[in-house]
């Protein structure tokens, strides 16, 4: 008997999903069954959270050596759970308003979460590619959820066959990787790449050649420039909660993916890495900033702002030391919390039970919602990274990682590209405080939405007096990485 | 202790008025205010008559201690600043009182009443300064509320514009007092005036340099010194903000354009006769300075038509007197005639003021006459004004002013000739302009539209009792305060230094019977003319004037100061600011900096947003474009 204890979480979840599954196929007509699966997959999300955080911490293989448990997979993994649940719960209420409330959405929630969860866990190439499929598949579907809307079905298959192309991509560099060195574990990978006795390192065009189409695989799932073609389009087609989803959990999901395969694998090759990686940081920065200018839809701009925020956490990836990493999952953590509660607040725009999602519709918000307006006002300065808000301390320790790893010029175009951004952000407090509203939103907003949203306020204005907590555990993920 | 209060009573005044004005309404305001003046003004005169021959010190709070630089508040009483006590808060108070009556029209009496209070305390905490710097700081203050003041009716351009030329020439000014200080503390290592005095002697051929070249250090702090006078004194070359000042309410230009704020730079000057003492050219360049301003502000005063200014220039000339008095040494002159100019000058402001309240806020002398049968207190104060002011005997100015041209022809300085004879000229032009006052304001046929001669009536008592109180200062000021220029200098206890034997008053009282008549008979020759143009054939100065013309039109311009300073400095520093506003800020760094740079963000915005197609085959084509870039980089390196 393997030991499976590792690999706990996703067990439940995946054995929950596929009870749910049951309850919808056989129940699914009941409205009273429906209502219950989304409730039981958040209570399995959190139950899975609360075994990971009670769980051991030490670095555990399960699986024949395929999956990895160790202090950075469960941080990402608490962030992914977190992220999930969040976003689900935020769910039904659209979902009903929608006339699309559906059993299976919860469900497939749950699969892409477990997908996720292995993505971070995944110690070889072939558990790569399973866990990133597991994740991507359920996503495809979710997006493309609203079927009688074409919007939300251009969206879902445009995402269908780029994602199916960047999955050839990361197969063939996979290939190409296993055919230049013969493993495909990630400690055999280590070892064969590792530099010769002398120090002197064999750097062999396959395997490099292999890496730039992993590196184009996951910069598609991170929508990092120039592989973000998808990202407007679905953010915009999407059904709302989808967006929420995708904007939140997967992108920490493959963050820690390329972390773990650049850092791990691939970590003797540093120097040639980090030239990928500053390149697409640049890149992410300078459109997210300057697209996201031109956008009138919120659900759009937040795709830019999206694209511009993974440009950020790459400078810290770009820095190649633990310090980086360190910044970089800081990052993932504060940007997971700012996302959550910004599409929370996008959830909530809607005007005589319509959603709308145009930026002038949150004129004059502040005269009639003030708790709102503040509330996103929070997110908005702490997306442009304004002190003290949390925003700022990520940027914070992924620049200084950068500055300490002789990136300067990185950092620069860093610092400069977020001032662009902070126009964007300004501009919604602006339209917020100083304009005339046309049309007031409705209102009350519902429960779940208040609290999630005050939550995850309070987060971004208290983080500055007391970050030691979140500081002390990306530290230890950090870590634990790159042992 | 008294002089604490002296100088902290109009402080909590102005206080209580500035900020519970709203609060607490006019009335209030106005009695808090003059009861804080009338308990300074009690302190002063106790402080006055109680100084014995020993000056004393009251030290307040240590202020700064850094390294070798140490100041302290400290309220300094010797009989220089006893007499300036003396002098500030007994005027002050009375203006204050003349306010109630002069300013119940205006809506923010608590504001003006505040400011008054206000400026009197900080022209207390400067003469009572032990150091430099304290010194500076009551210099300062009054500057500033000399600024408000002027500006105090701010919705008038006239006011703000000559609030601003106020307080940008006392600047220029303000730049050599500081100077000065720097230096005094450079070469004497503090800024204690006691410890700076004693010192002097020390330095006598001490040399600072000074943009390259080596000058004689005590001439260069005197003349820095001076220039900070100029400024605040309004002497020749900076001159040109008091005439303008007088757009103020007219108590103003009483209590701080003539008693108070303008003496300060004689007063300084007196404060540091120990050093002035030692450095020779700058007494000089002070008594040329003084002769010329003298001269130059009396002819102005001769073609005025603003009552005001008349007096404003008047004010100016005597300023004149002042300092040229203090540059040939004779420094218990320059006090002695401060002290009288404060009441007889003030007298005549108040009563200009009282004029101008009977004529409806008319202030052109040309359409006046022939009221003083309506205004008989006015007009007997502002005949004893004159009288004062041109220097008859028995009235205040007849000691002093005759005082200082005696001391100029004895003295033996280089430019107390000049001083002198520009001195008589200036006495005959200020009796002749005193009573061509006189006579346009109150003589003659009426010029006024008959509706204001209608109105035409005196002020209430709250305006004539302190103008009665200040005509007794007029006549007798100057009897009353003779002990101040008796010949050995004793008076002053130290307080003032006069180094040579036997002293500049002792020589100047012994002056032939002649020089102590000329000044009289200037004042006849004055007062005749005045009367052969104004009253026995008014015809002659139209005719005056059309026959030299140039000479008129270059008097009535003021000598063309504001004309030449605006040429040289004002439009010149307007075309270079406009040069930079416009070719350097919005055309180069706004056009370049911040507004290129977000017409160039748009431009990127504009690309970014095109290159989204909607296209999947442009997507793809993206990411493998993408992948084919990084491939051929790596390619290409290895």
């Amino acid at each position: 008997m393997p030991d499976l204890a590792p690999a706990m979480t996703e067990i439940l979840l995946i054995c929950v999903a596929m009870a749910l599954l049951m309850l919808g196929a056989f129940r699914g007509e009941e409205p009273g069954a429906s209502r219950l699966v989304t409730p039981l997959a958040v209570m399995a999300l959190v139950i899975g959270l609360f075994i990971l955080l009670v769980g051991e911490k030490s670095e555990s293989l399960a699986f024949e050596g395929q999956f990895v448990q160790d202090a950075f997979a469960i941080y990402l993994k608490i962030l992914i759970l977190a992220g999930a649940a969040a976003c689900l719960l935020l769910t039904p209420a659209f979902l009903q308003r929608e006339r699309i409330e559906r059993f299976e959405y919860p469900v497939l929630a749950l699969f892409s979460t477990v997908g996720m969860l292995l993505m971070v866990s995944a110690n070889s190439l072939v558990a790569l590619y399973l866990a990133l499929e597991l994740q991507s598949l359920p996503l495809y579907v979710m997006t493309a959820f609203h079927r009688d809307q074409t919007r939300s079905t251009e969206a879902g298959l445009k995402y269908f066959v780029l994602g199916a192309l960047a999955s050839g991509l990361l197969l063939y560099g996979c290939s190409l990787v296993y055919g230049f060195t013969g493993t495909l574990s990630f400690e055999g990978l280590a070892s064969a790449l590792a530099p010769a006795a002398d120090g002197t390192r064999t750097i062999s065009t396959g395997v490099l050649i292999g890496l730039v189409f992993i590196a184009a695989g996951l910069a598609f799932k991170l929508a990092a420039v120039p592989f973000h073609m998808w990202t407007p389009d679905v953010y915009e087609g999407a059904p709302t909660p989808v967006t929420a989803f995708l904007a939140a959990a997967p992108k920490v999901a493959a963050m820690g993916l390329t972390l773990r395969v650049f850092y791990q694998p691939f970590g003797a090759w540093a120097p040639e890495w980090q030239q990928i990686l500053v390149f697409i940081s640049i890149a992410s920065m300078l459109l997210g900033a300057f697209a996201a200018i031109g956008q009138s839809n919120i659900k759009r701009l937040l795709a830019y702002s999206a694209i511009g925020h993974i440009g950020y956490a790459l400078v810290g990836f770009a820095a190649g030391t633990q310090q980086g990493v360190h910044g970089v999952l800081v990052y993932l953590a504060i940007y997971l919390i700012m996302t959550v509660g910004t599409f929370a607040c996008v959830l909530v725009m809607r005007r005589k039970g319509q959603a709308v999602e145009q930026i002038e519709d949150l004129a004059g918000l502040a005269n009639h919602q003030p708790m709102l307006a503040a509330a996103i006002a929070i997110f908005m300065f702490s997306l442009a990274g304004i002190p003290p808000l949390a925003g700022f301390f990520g940027k914070l320790y992924v620049f200084m990682a950068a500055v300490q790893a002789n990136l300067v010029p990185l950092a620069v175009i860093g610092v400069l590209a977020s001032v662009v951004g902070a126009y964007y952000y300004l501009r919604i407090v602006k339209l917020m405080y100083f304009d005339e509203s046309s049309q007031v939103l409705d209102r009350p907003i519902g429960r779940e939405f208040s609290i999630i949203l005050g939550a995850a306020a309070i987060f971004n204005l208290v983080f500055c007096l007391a970050p030691s907590w979140l500081l002390g555990q990306a530290q230890r993920a950090a870590a634990a990485l790159l042992t | 202790m008294l002089a604490t209060g002296v100088v902290f009573f109009p402080l909590l005044g102005a206080i209580i008025a500035g900020l519970g004005g709203r609060l607490i309404g006019d009335r209030a305001a106005q009695l808090v205010t003059c009861g804080g003046m009338v308990l300074s003004a009690a302190c002063a005169w106790g402080v006055l008559f109680g100084l014995g021959e020993e000056p004393y010190k009251i030290e307040l709070l240590r202020w700064i201690h850094a390294g070798t630089f140490e100041t302290d508040w400290t309220i300094r009483v010797d009989m220089l600043s006893a007499i300036m006590m003396f002098v500030v808060s007994t005027v002050s108070t009375l203006i204050h009182i003349y306010s109630i009556g002069y300013m119940h029209h205006d809506p923010s009496v608590p504001r003006f009443m505040s400011y008054l209070s206000l400026f009197t305390f900080f022209m207390l905490a400067l003469v009572t300064a032990d150091n430099f710097l304290q010194l500076f700081f009551g210099w300062e203050g009054v500057g500033l509320v000399s600024y408000l003041l002027i500006g105090f009716w701010y919705t008038r351009p006239s006011a703000c514009a000559a609030a601003i030329k106020a307080f940008l020439v006392n600047r220029v000014g303000d730049v050599g007092f500081a100077l000065g200080i720097a230096a005094v503390y450079l070469l004497f290592d503090s800024v204690e005036f006691d410890v700076v005095f004693a010192r002097v002697p020390e330095f006598v051929g001490a040399t600072l340099t000074v943009f390259g070249g080596d000058f004689d250090a005590l001439t260069v702090i005197c003349l820095l010194l001076f220039i900070g006078a100029m400024g605040k004194s309004a002497q020749l070359g900076l001159h040109t903000w008091l005439p303008d000042a007088m757009e103020g309410p007219t108590p103003v230009s009483a209590l701080i354009h003539a008693a108070t704020m303008v003496t300060a730079g004689v007063f300084l000057v007196a404060r540091c006769s120990p050093l002035f003492e030692y450095a020779p050219t700058a007494l000089a360049f002070v008594t040329f300075i003084g002769a010329s301003t003298a001269f130059f502000a009396a002819t102005v005063g001769l073609v005025q038509n603003d009552i005001k200014r008349v007096i404003a220039y008047s004010t100016c000339s005597q300023l004149g007197y002042m300092f040229f008095a203090a540059g040939v040494g004779a420094y218990p002159a320059a006090i002695f005639h401060l002290y009288t100019h404060a009441f007889f000058k003030a007298l005549l402001f108040l009563g200009a003021g009282s004029v101008i309240h009977a004529m409806s806020d008319e202030q052109d002398m040309r359409k006046m006459g022939g009221i003083w049968r309506q205004v008989p207190i006015t007009y007997t104060v502002m005949w004893i004004g004159s009288l004062a002011l041109a220097g008859v005997p028995i009235f205040a100015g007849y000691y002093s002013k005759d005082l200082i041209l005696e001391s100029a022809y004895a003295a033996h300085s280089p430019f107390a000739g000049y001083a002198f004879w520009l001195g008589i000229a200036a006495a005959v032009m200020t009796a002749l302009y005193s009573w061509r006052l006189l006579f346009m304001t109150f003589h003659g046929t009426p010029r006024a539209s008959a509706e204001v001669m209608h109105h035409v009536h005196e002020s209430p008592p709250i305006m004539t009792v302190p103008l009665i109180i200040l005509a007794v200062g007029a006549v007798f000021a100057g009897i009353l305060g003779l002990p101040m220029v008796e010949a050995s200098g004793e008076f002053w206890h130290g307080a003032i230094l006069m180094r040579h034997e036997p002293t500049i008053i002792e020589e100047a009282h012994h002056v032939p019977l002649v020089i102590k008549l000329l000044p009289l008979l200037a004042d006849a020759l004055g007062i005749g003319v005045a009367y052969l143009f104004y009253i026995a054939r008014p015809e002659l100065p139209g005719q005056l004037a059309a026959r030299l013309q140039w000479l008129y039109r270059f008097l009535l311009n003021k000598w063309y100061f504001d004309e030449l300073y605006d040429a040289l400095f004002v439009r010149p520093a307007k075309a270079l600011g406009t040069l930079l506003w416009q070719a350097g800020d919005v055309g180069l760094i706004d056009r370049f900096g911040p507004n290129g740079v977000a017409a160039s963000a748009l431009v990127v915005t504009r690309r970014a947003v095109r290159l989204q197609s909607g296209f999947v085959y442009h997507y793809a084509f993206a990411m493998l474009i993408g992948v084919a870039l990084l491939v051929t980089w790596y390619l290409f390196r290895l």
